[in-house]
């Protein structure tokens, strides 16, 4: 799994996309593995009843995905020294089985001597859900 | 607010030190759903250089959420953490972190404003391995909605 090379890049690549089926048994599992039990993420009485529409997803799940864009297209994870997201909308995950579709695209927007910065876009439902997705990864 | 102003440049120890461990890796890898060998297989982790298999990029949430705790459960602040929401958060590596790593991390309290009827509070965290050297500092903003008038 060697790490991409920064001649095979140029600003404007625009890297493949990502669709990934958020749903409620993936949010528990997120939930375990993170640490992060807030019941806004699993429980739809308490999600409601601090005025959220429905469960929505962790917000580090959506950035986590996002990053999962970028390191497989690099090859090496190790490779990201920088990533950042601001959550400007929640993802809704109804209790079914499709969850909700959130789509990821993400396109080369600086290259410097040895590093790359990557701008990320996160949809669902015909939204945007993340701003200002950026990650910055240093190639061979 | 005037309460959480007083907590602006706090500072919080590390309470503890974070074992790193392989079987914790996978878990989160298989939570995100990414199959990336070198979160899995220590050999292909050394074949890219690497003592262990390494951790995705977002997986220091684990160490900064733990060191948030303190902050978010203080009942000095008496914040609901059921209105918590994430605004933003970023990751600055300096290398990866990796199975066998034993991590210290503290926070301090970088940032107190109010928007409207939300507190938001941004707390960097900085994690650092057994020999005191950096390996990621975490900005998380967070959100605290008040109850709705």
């Amino acid at each position: 799994m060697s790490r991409r090379r920064c001649e095979e890049v140029a600003e404007g690549d625009e890297l493949p996309g990502l669709r990934v089926r958020v749903t409620r048994a993936g949010l528990v599992r997120y939930a375990g593995a993170s640490g992060d039990f807030n019941p806004i993420h699993w429980n739809e009485r308490l999600a409601r009843e601090v005025g959220l529409p429905d469960v929505i997803a962790h917000g580090m799940l959506t950035m986590a995905l996002a990053n999962r864009l970028v390191t497989t297209w690099v090859g090496d994870p190790g490779a990201i020294v920088e990533c950042a997201v601001r959550f400007t909308r929640p993802v809704v995950v109804p209790d079914d089985d499709e969850g909700a579709l959130v789509e990821f695209s993400g396109t080369v927007t600086q290259r410097r001597e040895d590093a790359v910065v990557v701008a990320i876009t996160a949809r669902c439902a015909a939204q945007s859900v993340l701003g200002h997705a950026t990650v910055t990864v240093a190639l061979a | 607010m005037a309460r959480q102003t007083a907590f602006l440049g706090r500072c919080y120890p590390a309470a503890g030190t974070y074992q790193v461990g392989r079987e914790k890796i996978r878990e989160f890898a298989e939570a995100i759903g990414d199959d990336n060998a070198l979160y899995r297989d220590p050999s292909a982790a050394r074949a890219c250089g690497y003592p262990d298999v390494i951790a995705p990029p977002t997986f220091a949430i684990i160490l900064a959420l733990q060191a948030q705790q303190v902050v978010v459960c203080d009942p000095e602040l008496g914040l609901d953490y059921r209105r918590v929401v994430h605004g933003s958060q970023s990751f600055t590596h300096h290398r990866p972190i990796r199975a066998g790593d034993e991590l210290a991390a503290t926070l301090e309290v970088e940032g107190v404003r109010t928007m409207g009827n939300n507190d938001m509070l941004t707390l960097r965290c900085q994690i650092t391995d057994a020999a005191g050297d950096p390996v990621t500092t975490s900005r998380s903003m967070l959100v605290f909605r008040r109850e709705d008038r």
